[in-house]
């Protein structure tokens, strides 16, 4: 279980090797599984663009854990080159060097504020007149913020984003839907501010006795950034916290309960005599008349083969995206309670024989944003922020839900 | 990097560099320039990078376009052909000049010496091997600039184990930036100094550490505890002697969280090398970790959870109070964080007594465990292994989550092929309508391997839910309808299982399966329907016509077919003994014991012919005896495996399903130092500086004949002989990865072997003595070549050719070998290719090398074959192969060698055929002594050539 990684690699599209730092000495680098063993080295691999990050060890290293960490990695080198890919790895080595020198120690992971890793090494060179020092933030309790930050405005902007994950079988039953919440926070305050969040959480509510105001929610399961003092919210619910600086998803939550799907759609599909097909695809709003669903897109699964597309539509424009093989409905605004139809042909140049099985197509797929809506009911009571300046900060709140994995299987 | 390049860069070889020089030099005579440059040309000689004077100044000179363009103040290096480095002459003035500069000189010298310092790391990321440039950059660690040092320090983790001499150089700057004001100096000394592998420089380590872990500054101390693992993994009696391991252990009291969790990470590490008990968390301990988990970063947390799972509580109470302060860790972002506090929690739970307790953690990770299910998919995959084990200890924890398995269209394969397997965990009749209508969608998806696993999934539910088997094999049938192929045998496989776990009670549907009988082409798919046939025969009015079309292709069937075959005829046989099936079984018992030379067929046969013919009845007995009903089990873990893997949790371990010494194999600090002594006698070896292929013979092989006779022994081989099987270097391996015909220069010639065959004797040389061998080393076919001088004069300019050959054997490679003083030897390695000029026809010329001896001071003293060049040639039998190194792991070489070997033998003993499977040892034995004895005109191959 002591295990720790041997080496990090960072690879190209084709496997060959851009940067590698070999933390042990006792490493080397190839099945479908992101975690693979061959010849006494486990290698454990993720894809970002045209790269591969893969962790070589011969140890029983916490597989999770440095998973998780090569993800964190990505978002470190983000952070540094907007975009990580080979070029950018390529251009950058150098920082590359130091950063993987800072995030990992023989193998164990240890430091992956990207923010933090900036303030003591820095992409341009001339930016270093001082000579550097570990921040504080480095060992401190407190390892994603800094001291010292000043602001002229204090604000906080917390988006509150629900994405609406449903499967309906291919006889119309909902077969899973659960909505994933997050609160993601932008923090531009000074110093270093104490914050206290309310939600409309029934348990905190019923334990504070306020069972009468508003509706309040059952929330599955939550989970915290690390700024969170998790002990302190298992003990009386309350969210506390200092927060970092800039953007950072505060705390993820799921819902089990079964949701209404937002959007309802129904397909008909007629073959006819094998060399032209016909699509009938309705589409509901099911939710109040005030919201309004914007961006929606519903992705129609073809045949491979369809040819000539005739369509004909209520509202909005559909389009044939022959790369993706499938006829995609953009619908720019979507009213509650409405229904919108769709009609299209396509032509079947393949000639199949009579009793081949019919191929799995790929679920219908739909998108969309409702701004100003959740489907939990979750609300913001309060955000405090408190700091020892006593300055004032404004926290300004946004509600949005989007779809998330929202598949309609075909029959 | 193009796949070509690298070639020029890693196999430069420093035999080549006097050659190189005399060369250059000759061209450079024109020039006034104390500079002195190495250049590669893309294709004609590589390059190493650069020998130097401190100072110097070129102006335009354009030397032999075939090695380098000079413009003024710009030295252009063809590295390859796609990437060019560039030197001005100015940077190489500063990083080779270093010594001439003083220590910390200007900043704008200090920013020069870094962007070359930085073209060197460049050239190091892409493969080139820059190791020459070590006391040149070494020189530059001195500085004031961070960025520079970093990037130095990079470059000595490196090639400091390559160059272990040398690398004491550094040992003073490390001492000294480990006492350096700043902190972020101080911990990068001791964390380089930790990852340098060389005992000389490990032996300095130990009183900066010392001071470090007593450091102010947090950050040094963190740094530090890593560096107590690191020095433990390098030399542990060392830490043990200095007593690094006590003040690791007071780290734990440290009043930062973060140097509390990285020395709890270090001694888990120690502990794990270690037999004796270090690390033992007590409950004193027990309270500190869980005061410091609040505080510390995510990974220290993962860290301390690990360690902490392996404390065993006093009592239910106590377990109870961890559990208590663990369970907020459930709610953390980070999946490795929950699945460890997960692991912890199970681990708790086995002293827990009380139901209620039990059954409210039961409620508290399943959300928790539910939503490691939205992570990123490698992280979706590992959870899915850890939850398959949960699931099988604590079914109650996500009996109710089924749905969350359920497979999404876009899933990876590996994460569908994961959720399949835990849906037939959780599968009960409460929930079979719906899982059997997921595996019905997803026998339907385009991944084949997904679509058998569905369907097998589906028998399994029937196998394991008595009340849903009837529903499942509906399913079966709806799908065996679609008449898809592979779906139809997989179904046809699962059903037999069925028919097994619930005899006589869904016969009706064999009438279905008998339709499909001819789109059966998979083994297993077959056997399955014969049992079923063979099984219900009394039932199936067709039997014997059904077997009998199987009968027809009897002989070419693969084995557990033939052997269902046989056992379903007997049993036709037996229930219904007419005519019919009477000859088919005297058509079976004769295929099965005549014509097969599978023994486990012939002896089956047999044993069923004598039952039939002594006692019918007991035959019966036997062949339709009543078979004891299957239940599936097909993916439990056995209990005390399976507690094993719960305790591995989110480790490697639990995702493989294996317990950790089936696949931890950790490489030994002592295997890394012979490989440094080796290096060590080596680079004293100076005045020879080409690679000694084999020192241990030089010994022996100076009289002829002798050394051969040592070799006759019929040495004992071993079907997988590994001799010291060399550490696998990382840096070798990676730089040898674009090109295997290279020799990689830092791996010393391995161990002493048995010594090299003398192939040319220095009586038919005219005093230079050759022995050489084929030897395979890592995948690689190697001419191992031992030159002696047993002349008066030095011997130089070693060429080699092949002749063609059957095997198509040729050199990938120059031969290299240096200047030969008299009386000295010199050996070397050759790669070589195969199937390169090819000659047709069986070898009866055998291989030919030449061996072309050029500039000799007096060629005319020789007697001999003189070339026109008025070298001598000598022609010698290339030696046997070296058994003993053959990788026989590796196919390539199997069928290399085992054609070589093979051919060779119809050559020599026209009648005599070996049939040889490199694969058992005592053939090999066989092939090894025989081609041991076949050296051309030795006693010993006439002595062969008599007993044939």
């Amino acid at each position: 279980m002591a295990g720790a990684a041997s080496a990090l690699f960072l690879l190209d599209i084709k496997g060959r090797v851009l940067i590698w730092r070999d933390y042990r000495g006792d490493g080397d680098p190839q099945s479908q599984d992101p975690v693979v063993y061959d010849n006494g080295v486990s290698y454990m691999f993720i894809q970002h663009n045209n790269i591969y990050l893969m962790i070589a060890s011969r140890q029983n290293c916490n597989a999770a854990s440095l998973l998780l960490f090569l993800h964190r990695v990505i978002d470190v080198f983000k952070h540094y080159f907007e975009e990580l890919e080979e070029e950018s790895l390529r251009d950058n080595f150098v920082v590359v060097y130091e950063l993987l020198d800072e995030i990992m120690d023989f193998g164990f992971p240890q430091f992956t504020e990207a923010k933090i890793l900036s303030e003591f090494i820095k992409t341009d060179a001339y930016r270093m007149e001082v000579t550097q020092r570990p921040p504080m933030a480095v060992t401190n309790a407190v390892s994603w913020r800094s001291e010292g930050i000043r602001y002229k405005k204090n604000e906080v902007f917390l988006d509150v984003v629900e994405s609406v994950n449903i499967l309906v079988n291919s006889i119309g039953q909902i077969i899973r839907s659960d909505v994933v919440g997050a609160l993601k926070m932008r923090t531009y305050l000074s110093g270093m501010p104490e914050c206290k969040l309310g939600l409309n959480d029934r348990v905190l509510l019923e334990a504070q006795g306020q069972t009468s105001k508003g509706k309040s929610i059952d929330l599955d399961d939550i989970k915290f950034h690390q700024c969170v003092r998790l002990s302190r919210f298992e003990n009386d619910r309350t969210i506390s916290f200092i927060p970092p600086d800039g953007a950072f998803d505060l705390m993820t939550y799921r819902l089990g309960t079964q949701v209404k799907p937002l959007i309802w759609v129904e397909a008909q599909v007629e073959n006819h005599s094998r060399s032209r097909i016909e699509f009938t695809v309705k589409a509901r709003s099911q939710y109040k008349d005030r919201s309004t669903a914007t961006n929606v897109e519903i992705e129609l699964p073809v045949p491979a083969d369809a040819t000539n597309p005739n369509v004909r539509t209520s509202i909005g424009s559909a389009a044939y995206a022959p790369e993706r093989d499938a006829l995609v409905w953009k619908i720019k605004s979507f009213p509650g309670n409405k229904e919108y139809m769709l009609r299209s042909e396509f032509t079947l140049p393949s000639i199949t024989a009579e009793e081949a099985v019919p191929e799995r197509r790929a679920p219908i797929r739909v998108k969309f944003e409702i701004p100003y809506f959740t489907v939990s009911g979750i609300q913001v009571r309060y955000l405090k922020i408190i700091e020892k300046s006593g300055y004032q900060a404004l926290p300004w709140v946004r509600y949005i839900t989007m779809a998330g994995e929202y598949e309609l299987r075909l029959t | 990097m193009s796949g070509h390049d690298s070639k020029y860069f890693s196999t430069t070889k420093k035999g080549e560099i006097p050659e190189l020089k005399e060369e250059l030099n000759s061209q450079y005579k024109g020039f006034d320039s104390s500079l002195r440059c190495f250049v590669a040309n893309r294709g004609l000689v590589r390059a190493d990078l650069l020998v130097y004077d401190s100072s110097f100044c070129i102006n335009c000179c354009s030397i032999s376009s075939n090695f380098i363009t000079c413009h003024p103040g710009v030295l252009e290096l063809c590295g390859s052909d796609t990437e060019y480095v560039y030197f001005t002459c100015s940077e190489l003035c500063v990083l080779f000049g270093a010594g001439k500069i003083n220590g910390n000189g200007n900043e704008n010298e200090s920013d020069k010496r870094k962007d070359a310092v930085k073209k060197v790391i460049a050239a190091m990321t892409v493969g080139k091997d820059v190791s020459s440039l070590f006391t040149d950059v070494v020189n530059c660690m001195q500085t004031e600039n961070l960025e520079l040092k970093k990037l130095v320090y990079l470059y000595l983790i490196n090639y400091a184990k390559s160059q272990p001499d040398l690398a004491i150089l550094a040992v003073n700057t490390f001492v000294k930036d480990s006492q350096d004001p700043n902190p972020l100096i101080r911990a990068l000394a001791v964390r380089t100094m930790g990852c340098i592998r060389v005992d000389k420089i490990t032996e300095y380590l130990c009183d900066p550490l010392q001071r470090c872990l007593k450091d102010d500054d947090p950050y040094v101390r963190k740094t530090a505890a890593i560096c107590v693992a690191k020095l433990y993994d390098i030399n542990a009696e060392l830490v043990e002697d200095r007593g690094f391991l006590e003040s690791l252990k007071d780290l734990i009291s440290d009043n930062n969280p973060m140097v509390v969790a990285n020395a709890v990470a270090a001694l888990a590490e120690i502990q794990e090398n270690s037999t004796r008990p270090i690390f033992e968390i007590t409950s004193h301990t027990l309270s500190k970790l869980l005061t410091a988990l609040n505080e510390c970063t995510e990974w220290g947390q993962v860290f301390i959870l690990d360690a902490l799972s392996k404390y065993k509580a006093a009592d239910a109470r106590e377990a109870e109070n961890i559990v208590e302060r663990v369970t907020p860790r459930l709610q953390h972002a980070n999946c490795a964080v929950v699945l460890s506090a997960v692991k912890m929690i199970l681990q708790q739970m086995e002293l827990i007594t009380s139901t209620d307790v039990v059954r409210n953690l039961c409620k508290k990770m399943a959300p928790p465990l539910v939503t490691l299910l939205s992570a990123e998919p490698e992280i979706q995959y590992v959870a899915l292994r850890n939850i398959n084990l949960i699931v099988q200890r604590r079914p109650t924890i996500l009996a109710h989550e089924i749905k969350v398995f359920f497979c999404k269209y876009n899933d990876p394969i590996y994460v569908k092929m994961e959720k399949l397997e835990i849906m037939i965990k959780l599968a009960s009749d409460r929930n079979i309508d719906q899982v059997l209508l997921e595996f019905k969608e997803y026998a339907t998806e385009v991944d084949v391997d997904f679509v058998r696993k569905a369907v097998r999934a589906i028998g399994r539910c029937a196998i394991k839910l008595e009340r849903a088997a009837e529903r499942c094999i509906t399913v079966l049938l709806e799908l065996i309808k679609i008449k898809v192929n592979y779906v139809v045998q997989e179904a046809i496989i699962v059903i037999k299982d069925i028919f097994r776990r619930y005899p006589n009670t869904y016969e009706s549907i064999i009438a279905t399966l008998c339709e499909s009988l001819d789109t059966l082409d998979e083994p297993e798919a077959k056997a399955s329907m014969i049992w079923i046939i063979g099984e219900y025969a009394e039932r199936i009015d067709n039997a014997d016509e059904l077997l009998e079309s199987f009968l027809e292709s009897f002989p070419e069937e693969p084995a557990h077919v033939q052997l269902q075959l046989l056992t379903a005829t007997v049993k036709l046989f037996l229930k219904k003994p007419t005519e019919g099936p009477q000859q088919m079984i005297q058509v079976v018992l004769n295929n099965a014991t005549v014509e097969t030379d599978n023994p486990d067929l012939r002896d089956r046969a047999y044993i069923y012919w004598r039952l039939l013919s002594t006692d019918p009845e007991a035959a019966k007995d036997v062949v339709l005896a009543e078979k004891p009903v299957i239940s599936d089990d097909s993916n439990l873990i056995d209990p005390s495996l399976l507690d094993e893997l719960l305790a591995n949790i989110a480790t490697l371990s639990s995702v493989y399903h294996k317990p950790p010494e089936a696949f931890v194999t950790r490489v030994k600090a002592t295997a890394q130092r012979t490989e440094d002594e080796d290096y060590g006698s080596e680079t004293g070896n100076s005045e020879s500086p080409a690679h000694v292929a084999d020192s241990s013979a030089s010994p022996t092989a100076t009289s002829s004949g002798v050394p051969y006779a040592a070799a006759r022994q019929p040495t004992p081989v071993s079907p997988a002989p590994a001799p010291a099987a060399p550490v696998p270097d990382l840096l070798g391996d990676l730089m040898g990865l674009e090109n295997s015909a290279i020799v990689p220069m830092d791996q010393p010639a391995s161990p002493a072997g048995p010594p090299l065959p003398v192939v040319l004797p220095a009586s038919t040389g005219q005093g230079l003595q050759i022995s050489a061998q084929l030897t395979c080393r890592e995948g690689q076919i190697f001419y191992s070549l031992l030159f002696e001088n047993n002349t008066q004069v030095p011997l130089d300019g070693f060429m080699i050719q092949f002749n063609k050959n059957t095997f198509g054997l040729a050199a990938a490679g120059p031969l290299q070998v240096p200047q030969l003083q008299p009386g000295t030897s010199a050996g070397t390695l050759l790669p070589m290719v195969t199937f390169q000029n090819m000659s047709q026809g069986p070898p009866s010329s055998l291989l030919q090398a030449k061996r072309k001896r050029g500039r000799t001071p007096n060629p005319g003293r020789y007697q001999g074959l003189r070339d026109k060049r008025g070298g001598l040639l000598c022609y010698f039998m290339p030696g046997p192969l070296d058994l003993n190194n053959l990788h026989f792991g590796c196919t390539i070489e199997f069928a290399i060698a085992n054609f070589w070997i093979r051919a060779y033998y119809n050559a020599l003993f026209e009648d005599v055929i070996v049939i040889m499977t490199l694969d058992d040892s005592e053939v090999i034995h066989l092939v090894g002594f025989r081609t041991e004895i076949l050296i051309p005109g030795t006693a010993e191959e006439h002595h062969a050539l008599d007993t044939v």
